[in-house]
């Protein structure tokens, strides 16, 4: 694995994401799931931790957690076993929460993605299936702390990597690509700011060759952004202690958005000893290779099978393929524009461009664009005939988007049309050659810019209707 | 005609039925008998107002001619279930008035069997102890003499049931807490198959162990409770067998002719005190007259059974005790500094010592460093320990031996001394361990005058077989209806 040294250190990321899955009910209960409600409304007896209560797998959990394992190639254990992890705090109401240590549920796996133009993969450990702790509210209560336990017993999915990232760029690719996956898959709804994905990056740098550094843990990285700037500056840090002559200590830290830092929340000291052991209230979990294979049927396409059939099929470039199917949305509609165009490769180049462009310029999501796959297509189809070239085809675009409308109706209304008359366009050149006689001398010296400039001033004077491929052999000709 | 509290359960049903008597006199009768017998501590709360409109809606539910199993029969229950109607402590301070919003399983499948609840009943704080000593809130005592204790930690329920101020109590048993107060009340109880009884709703103490089960006077009305106790909870507990429920009282009467009794020879050690050993020798000869044969078997690992044991359960208890916190429910610290100061000031307040004990060492043996050597090791142990029960029913059909190794003790004797009492629960920990049904009926008396119980351990899901066992016992036997007289000779002496 290639990796950028910075100040001749090697950096090393690995993650742990915790993924809230999307099950009506609880991981262990029946109450519900659903974000903002009035505080304790959402928590029953079980969530309480009522004298006398006791946990109930929720199949639907076991499930997300399969299809997970199946989407990233992972092992799915047959049988695993939830454990209790003990310690005191007052939005833990049973004072230990439910997950899996010794034998997880997902083991394994490897995740995907382009960095760039490099495929790079990272290597999952595992993934296992907790609830998730309440709230601890300590505004709006004077000198007291505000406990809400709706969140206690949510399910969700802890996923650990190797520490296979050699930089913050690679390890934000890697968060946004598990992103896609839980949501492409739909076990998550991956709404980060609700805290439905949140990751923690485990960063340590060192001298190429080195054992690995002592890490830190910066927790809770809620926004891709966040993420990139948490890293990069935990990375700096780092470097700049060791530089200074200071090891790292371990350390668990928090970003603060408003400074831009990290700071360290507790120490390898403070650490807990959460005396894990086998609960005794839930039999180990068996998941026999039945289940398994009916939730591989049911489950659709994943992303990466579907970006090797583009490649396959349509003759996409591994790059295209792959961010195509960043979302399902963006894929159905570059499959739809492919095939009603059938330009794929066309179709590729204009998803990921000018349309993308204008998603992220009016942030919008792939299921809000407002031009349909059908409409791209034919549009893709008037370039591929030549009767408009490139740039007109752009502003075409522009008004299909703005105003909506056809594209054979607005191309004759923008007059857009490519001049295919030979004689009208042989006398514009003609006049570009007798106008120009200092780029026509300096061509024929051997200067390829002054073609250039002659093409450019015969587009001009078309308006931009002149067919450039016809432009450039005319003129060829013509000064030969 | 006989008085309504020296009526069987089974008896009971059938003058309820016959409509001889009326739901709400039979608990008339016993509440009133229960609180002229208060002195023996058996009781934690009362309600005769809740109390008699179960009792009036059982007596409708009759006179509409509805066949319930138990229609109409008062049951007390200890004070380890939650419940609506009654507070809910667990013998403990920590939930001194705790008031749940829903029912224990048992007590919701007893309800819909017709039982009417006479309240809840004293036992060891989380039901942990075997004299019923560890109680935070008053002492129990045995009936056959109220200077030593009922056993534990079911206490008040085998109180209750031998001094018939209830037909019959629910109990829990974890390492022995049903079998051992039975045998020192000289009455009829059952500790079930692991996961037979839904756990839903069981203030828990130790996940892994803790089994409900009835407690009687005979092995007939054992047999009727647990047949409305028992069966799958698949949405509450996890840990619930599937196994649909059963009538226990169906197969009562069977002969015993061919019954190979296994007699394990490290029950009968030098540990076993000579009064007990006479009186389970006695029960043994009696089955050998009815057909049944002795083979001598051996449980190699039954002394490992008590660090075993008091490994695994503290340690389970010490997470199970953890959401006792002063945070959500139940007892908080009045003063307090910080969080850290307001939990310790909350549960060394709110604990007593024996639990404190259990926290301790459960946390000790779950610690890193400490867990493969105590906590792994010990599951290893227990699993040997039902695998050499396995070996042994290859020989036999039921397991006979002596509950306890002596007769109830005298209150405070051991008190300051939690090794012997750990030490006296070594008969009935390795059924416990290893999942096993077991049962307590009386076959004689000691040197003192005190019950001495007979301990059948059968297989798995062997309830039936077991019952049976204890019944046709308890009809060529007259200990199960000795009665402690010095209860109704001079109530008021006590009072």
């Amino acid at each position: 694995m290639s990796s950028t040294l910075i100040h001749g250190y090697e950096i090393v990321i690995g993650f742990e994401t915790h993924a809230q899955l999307s099950t009506q009910s609880k991981i262990f209960s029946r109450a519900p799931t659903a974000f903002g409600a009035e505080p304790n409304t959402q928590a029953c007896p079980v969530d309480l931790a009522l004298p006398g209560t006791l946990p109930v797998m929720n199949k639907g959990a076991v499930e997300r957690a399969i299809e997970f394992g199946l989407a990233v190639n992972a092992h799915v254990a047959p049988r695993s076993v939830f454990a209790r992890k003990n310690y005191f705090y007052p939005d833990l109401p049973k004072g230990y929460q439910i997950s899996q240590y010794e034998i997880p549920v997902v083991q394994g796996g490897v995740v995907e993605f382009y960095l760039g133009e490099e495929k790079r993969a990272v290597r999952l450990v595992r993934a296992h299936l907790e609830e998730d702790a309440g709230k601890s509210l300590h505004e709006d209560f004077v000198g007291q702390s505000g406990i809400d336990l709706n969140r206690a017993g949510t399910p969700l999915l802890e996923i650990v990597t190797e520490p296979d990232m050699r930089s913050s760029g690679e390890a934000v690719a890697y968060a946004r690509e598990l992103h896609k996956i839980v949501t492409w898959i739909g076990i998550c709804d991956g709404n980060m700011q609700e805290g439905s994905f949140r990751c923690d990056a485990n960063v340590s740098v060192r001298k190429p060759g080195a054992p690995l550094g002592t890490r830190r843990e910066i927790k809770n990285l809620n926004s891709f952004k966040f993420m990139q700037q948490a890293i990069d500056y935990e990375i700096r840090w780092q470097i700049e202690e060791l530089e200074d002559g200071r090891a790292i200590e371990q350390a668990t830290v928090l970003f603060d958005p408003d400074t831009g830092e990290t700071r360290a929340m507790r120490t390898k000291e403070d650490a807990a000893d959460y005396r894990y052991f086998p609960d005794p209230d839930l039999p180990p979990l068996v998941i026999a290779s039945d289940w398994v294979e009916r939730v591989r049927a049911r489950m659709g396409e994943l992303p990466r099978v579907m970006a090797s059939r583009f490649v396959a099929s349509y003759g996409l470039p591994e790059y295209d393929a792959t961010t195509l199917t960043q979302g399902k949305a963006m894929a159905a509609y570059f499959e739809a524009a492919a095939l009603a165009s059938g330009q794929p490769k066309l179709a590729s180049n204009w998803i990921m461009g000018e349309l993308s462009r204008r998603l992220n310029a009016e942030n919008l999501a792939m299921e809000q664009v407002p031009v349909p796959a059908q409409k791209l297509a034919a549009l893709i189809g008037r370039i591929a005939d030549g009767t408009i070239s490139n740039n007109a085809a752009r502003q075409v675009f522009d008004d299909l988007w703005t105003k909506g409308g056809e594209v054979d109706a607005v191309i004759e209304a923008k007059g857009l049309k490519q001049m295919n008359d030979t004689g009208a366009l042989e006398k514009i050149v003609d006049d570009v050659i007798a106008a120009n006689a200092d780029n026509v001398a300096q061509f024929k010296a051997g200067k390829d810019k002054a073609f250039n400039a002659l093409v450019g001033q015969v587009m001009k004077a078309s308006k931009g209707k002149a067919n450039p491929a016809q432009v450039n052999e005319l003129l060829r000709r013509k000064l030969a | 005609m006989a008085a309504l509290h020296d009526l069987t359960v089974a008896q009971l049903v059938a003058r309820l039925r016959a409509k001889e008597v009326s739901a709400a006199e039979v608990a008339q009768h016993f509440l009133a008998r229960a609180k002229a017998h208060d002195a023996l501590g058996a009781w934690l709360a009362m309600n005769e107002e809740v109390t008699l409109a179960q009792a009036r809606s059982a007596d409708r539910r009759l006179a509409a001619g509805e066949v319930a199993p138990l229609l109409g029969v008062p049951v007390a229950h200890k004070d380890i279930f939650v419940t609506r109607d009654f507070p809910s402590t667990a013998g403990s301070k920590m939930l001194q008035g705790y008031q749940s919003p829903f029912d224990a399983t048992v007590v919701a499948r007893l309800a819909q069997a017709g039982a009417v609840s006479l309240g809840k009943l004293n036992c060891d704080e989380f039901a942990m102890g075997s004299s019923n000593e560890n109680s935070a809130y008053r002492v129990a005592r045995n009936p056959w003499d109220p200077q030593r204790v009922p056993g534990g930690s079911s206490g008040g329920s085998a109180v209750a049931v031998a001094a018939r101020l209830a037909p019959a109590a629910t109990g829990t048993d974890t390492g022995g807490s049903i079998r051992q107060p039975a045998s020192f009340c000289g009455i009829t109880g059952i500790k079930p198959t692991y996961g037979r009884v839904s756990r839903y709703g069981m203030i828990a103490f130790a996940s892994s162990l803790d089994q409900a089960g009835p407690m009687a006077r005979t092995a007939e009305d054992c047999a009727l409770l647990l047949s409305a106790m028992c069966g799958p909870d698949p949405d509450r507990d996890s840990t619930s067998l599937e196994e649909p429920p059963q009538d226990f009282t169906a197969g009562l009467g069977a002969s015993l002719e061919g019954l190979r009794i296994g007699v394990p020879r490290e029950f009968f050690g030098a540990g076993l005190a000579p009064d007990v050993r006479a009186a389970i020798d006695g029960a043994l000869q009696e089955y050998r007259r009815m057909g049944a044969q002795l083979v001598e078997i051996s449980l190699p690992r039954t002394e490992l059974s008590i660090p075993v044991y008091y490994i695994i359960a503290p340690a389970e208890a010490s997470s199970n005790l953890s959401r006792y916190d002063g945070v959500k429910f139940g007892h908080r610290a009045k003063q307090y500094g910080d969080l850290v100061d307001m939990y310790q000031k909350t549960r060394a307040e709110g604990f007593g010592d024996e639990v404190k004990r259990r926290i301790m060492v459960g946390t000790y043996v779950l610690s890193h460093g400490y867990y493969d050597a105590y906590y792994l090791q010990a599951q290893k142990i227990r699993r040997m320990i039902a695998d050499d029960f396995q070996q042994a029913f290859r020989q036999c059909d039921v397991i006979a031996g002596p509950v306890a190794p002596t007769v109830a003790w005298k209150l405070g004797e051991k008190a300051d001394d939690p090794v012997a009492n750990y030490l006296a629960d070594i008969f009935t920990l390795p059924a416990s361990l290893a999942g096993l049904p077991g049962m307590s009926i009386p076959c004689g008396f000691g040197a003192a005058g005190m019950p001495v119980g007979l301990q059948l351990i059968g297989n798995y899901l062997a309830e039936a077989r077991l019952l049976n066992v204890a019944h046709r016992y308890q009809q060529a036997t007259d200990f199960h209806q000795r009665i402690p007289v010095a209860v109704d000779a001079a109530p008021e002496a006590r009072a």
